[in-house]
């Protein structure tokens, strides 16, 4: 099926279609896109996905489903009725990008010149503002903490800090307080999304009872994906806790200082915010795989299948941030999310290396309300390999230990020790591979598996400033993709370091950066041979054959 | 050192499983503990997440000892959960740190949970003040840990992990012990899981080594 439509070149795309057209408002309606349906892209799985399907930032802001009762239905970005700064931004920012096309400026500058020329700040905004500066002039004096580009502070409602990125919560106490006074303000509607705008910063304010989380950024980001950043936090903190046991907990006493539950976890949250300023994985709400040959990850999936228990719901194989196999329970579909945040817990705690771990964990995503028990444990000392099995039964350690031991000696003796070894020496590949000498990094997203790859990211992208650089250029389109008042199928952005592409359909993302020499027609055909090679390869950069047990 | 009256029954060598849990404090050097038991090296770690699970197998005079080594997390979040992998063990370990008092009494409060939990035959119980390199920085005098030890018969040692001090002998020491209960046990059937015949315990010494 995927291979007919691979003959049939459906995803071409006709010429000049990349430009998004000054004030197309038909774009936001669903109109049949050039090229393919979802479900036959590359990457899409042949026998369903292994993930809960999401849509970029919606699922975020919705309710979930232990937790629905507190949510407030109106839940949405902004303040409803009235024009809030943040949909007169998202305006402005459209109005931006159709005049980004061929313009050789600075983002940065385009940004900074769109707030001072175009944004009047509300009187009450204004107030709000002058709340914070004057007292972060008082109160924090070290230059190098307001250097930070972004601080994330959480607290609870009664205005008790909880988690703070830089620096001491008590020396940023009055901080805090100065948080509490501006959640006041935003107080209305609980579970809501709010920003202000002042001058370089944004200050966005996600609500999720009992919990606030604040961020300061100076960064490109726009506030959804701002957000976005805070909501992973809040689940991090739910996967440690359960929402139940945090509702209970602030239920019980209202001025509960939670960092005694959560000492010793502030590295976690630290290290999360680290991965999200690095690995794209965060911004496209997807996985990334460990480039694999199909057979040899079909002989582990099959491996993994086979070391089954009746208490498991998902064994999971993963390298780095990579994931290498994932088998589940049939019917029950892992949230990327919930990944993401395994995958951040086992990266941040080298405990993990020694010994086998067992540890209460929640999924919030998949369910917020309890814990499952996961075996965590490397296959070889010195393999990067990790092995998560998620089991619903506490009390079944030693068999889903020796589910571990079982899986090894499939393994084993289906020889594929040696390649998997193999292929964990080159865990990424280079953008040379593609063949297309204008292209320098590309992010490709299969829509209905969940999975997106990317080559590794190279020269001109050497240091981490200029790699976070790229990692922003991708935010900022993405978040010009996903504008939920006026999304845009095509972006064509022209840099004097770079230009890039984006294109987003029903079925996947495509975000490609290349020399800022290249030509739009350039990059257009280059779309095209990338599109084939990704097709090419699709079998050893995703997972096709995902299996269930 | 002298032959004991540990002889063991000939042809017969059984191996008994032994469950035996870290309990303590976080950053008291639980992990170190066991990873200088297991691995004989010391690192540093990070706090360990939910539990860590190790296995050793002791091969004694009498009989081969699969030491089962749970390594519980220290941090409150974790609390609530201990208790899943406390249960059913056989011997317990207190670690605190001798450089902080106040996890002194935290083990305390274990011994607590602990005695609520188990008959006193039932469970071996040890107090281990860790991180004795740190003599400067004592808090706890060996006195003060030893004291409470026996006034609640528990086995006790002073160990570091860092500089591997008696801690192969605080797990030896319970080894011997649990072996010692066991042919207690066993002593009025002789249907048991063996023969051995075990005399008088060495343990209390806090210094043999087989
Ligand atoms: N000087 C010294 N430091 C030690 C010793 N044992 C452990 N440490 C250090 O103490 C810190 C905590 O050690 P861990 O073994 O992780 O402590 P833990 O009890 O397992 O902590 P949790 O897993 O959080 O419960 C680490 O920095 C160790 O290096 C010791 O004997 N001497
Ligand atoms: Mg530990």
């Amino acid at each position: 099926m995927a291979a007919d439509v691979h003959k049939k070149k459906g995803w071409e795309v006709p010429n000049g279609s990349l430009t998004p057209g000054d004030g197309q408002h038909t774009e936001r309606s669903e109109s049949p896109t050039p090229g393919l349906a979802q479900g036959t892209e590359p990457g899409a799985g042949q026998e369903g996905a292994m993930f809960v399907h999401t849509r970029s930032y919606e699922d975020l802001t919705s309710p979930e489903d232990g937790a629905a009762v507190a949510r407030s239905p109106e839940e949405r970005c902004g303040e409803p009725g009235e024009p809030t700064t943040m949909e007169q931004i998202s305006k402005d920012f459209s109005e931006l990008s159709t005049q980004l096309t061929g313009m050789a400026l600075d983002l940065e500058e385009e940004m900074r010149q769109s707030k001072e020329g175009k944004l009047e700040p509300s009187p009450q905004t204004t107030r709000r503002d002058s709340v914070l500066s004057g007292k972060e002039e008082e109160d924090v004096t070290m230059d190098a903490w307001r250097m930070h580009r972004k601080h994330v502070f959480v607290l609870s409602e009664a205005g008790k800090p909880v988690y703070s990125r830089y620096g001491s919560e008590e020396a940023l106490s009055s901080t805090m307080g100065v948080m509490m006074a501006l959640v006041s303000f935003l107080e209305a509607e609980k579970n809501a999304i709010r920003s202000i705008h002042a001058d370089g910063y944004k200050v966005v304010f996600v609500r999720r009872s009992p919990l606030v989380l604040v961020a300061v950024a100076r960064t490109r980001q726009s506030e959804q994906e701002i957000a976005h950043e805070l909501l992973y936090i809040y689940y991090q903190i739910l996967s440690l806790l359960t929402w139940t046991q945090l509702n209970h907990i602030f239920q019980q006493k209202q001025n509960y200082d939670l960092r005694r539950l959560l000492a010793g976890s502030e590295r976690i949250t630290d290290n999360l915010l680290d991965l999200m300023a690095h690995d794209p994985s965060f911004l496209m709400g997807a996985v990334r795989c460990l480039p694999l040959a199909a057979s040899v990850r079909d002989a582990v999936s099959s491996s993994l299948q086979q070391a089954k228990a009746k208490s498991l719901v998902f064994s999971i194989l993963l390298s780095g941030n990579q994931l290498v196999s994932l088998v589940r329970k049939k019917d029950q579909f892992l949230h990327p999310i919930d990944l993401h945040l395994l995958f951040n817990l086992i990266s941040s705690s080298s405990s993990f290396r020694e010994g086998e771990a067992w540890t209460p964990i929640c999924l919030p995503k998949f369910n917020s309300s309890g814990f499952f028990h996961a075996h965590i444990s490397y296959l070889e000392q010195e393999m990067d390999l990790c092995l998560l099995l998620v089991s619903t039964d506490r009390e079944d350690f030693f068999t889903v230990s020796d589910c571990k031991r079982r899986f090894q000696e499939r393994l084993r003796r289906r020889g594929v020790h040696h390649a998997l070894q193999e292929a964990l020496r080159t865990p990424f590949y280079s953008v040379a591979q593609v063949g297309i000498p204008d292209l320098r990094h590309f992010i490709y997203k299969s829509k209905s598996s969940g999975l997106f790859t990317s080559p590794e990211i190279e020269a001109p992208y050497v240091r981490e400033e200029e790699k976070e650089r790229l990692l922003g250029l991708y935010q900022y389109l993405h978040s010009r993709a996903h504008n939920s008042s006026r999304p845009l199928k095509n972006i064509y952005f022209t840099g004097p370091r770079e230009n890039l592409l984006a294109w987003v359909t029903s079925a996947f993302e495509l975000y490609i950066c290349y020399s800022p020499l290249g030509t739009k027609a350039g990059a257009i055909s280059a779309v095209n041979k990338l599109m084939k090679w990704i097709r090419k390869e699709e079998d050893r950069l995703f997972i096709l054959t995902p299996q269930t047990y | 050192y002298m032959q004991g009256p540990l002889t063991p029954s000939p042809g017969i060598h059984p191996t008994y499983p032994y469950k035996v849990v870290l309990l303590g404090s976080t950053s008291v050097g639980k992990s170190s503990l066991a990873y200088r038991y297991v691995r004989n090296d010391f690192k540093e770690s990070l706090p360990t997440v939910g539990c860590s699970f190790f296995t050793q197998t002791l091969h004694m005079e009498v009989a081969t000892v699969k030491l089962e080594i749970w390594d519980t997390a220290g941090q409150e979040k974790y609390h609530s959960v201990c208790h899943l992998y406390y249960r059913g063990a056989h011997a317990a370990l207190l670690v605190y740190d001798i450089t902080n008092k106040e996890t002194l009494n935290r083990a305390k409060l274990w011994l607590r949970d602990l005695e609520k939990e188990f008959l006193p035959d039932e469970i071996v119980i040890a107090l281990v003040g860790n991180k004795v390199d740190l003599a400067a920085e004592r808090e706890v005098t060996t006195e003060e840990g030893e004291e409470f030890a026996r006034t609640r018969g528990l086995l006790f040692m002073e160990t570091s992990a860092k500089s591997n001090h008696q801690v192969n002998d605080i797990f030896m020491a319970i080894a011997q012990e649990l072996l010692q209960r066991e042919q207690k046990a066993r002593a009025p059937s002789p249907h048991g899981r063996s023969a051995v015949s075990l005399g008088e315990s060495r343990v209390r010494t806090g210094c043999c080594q087989p």
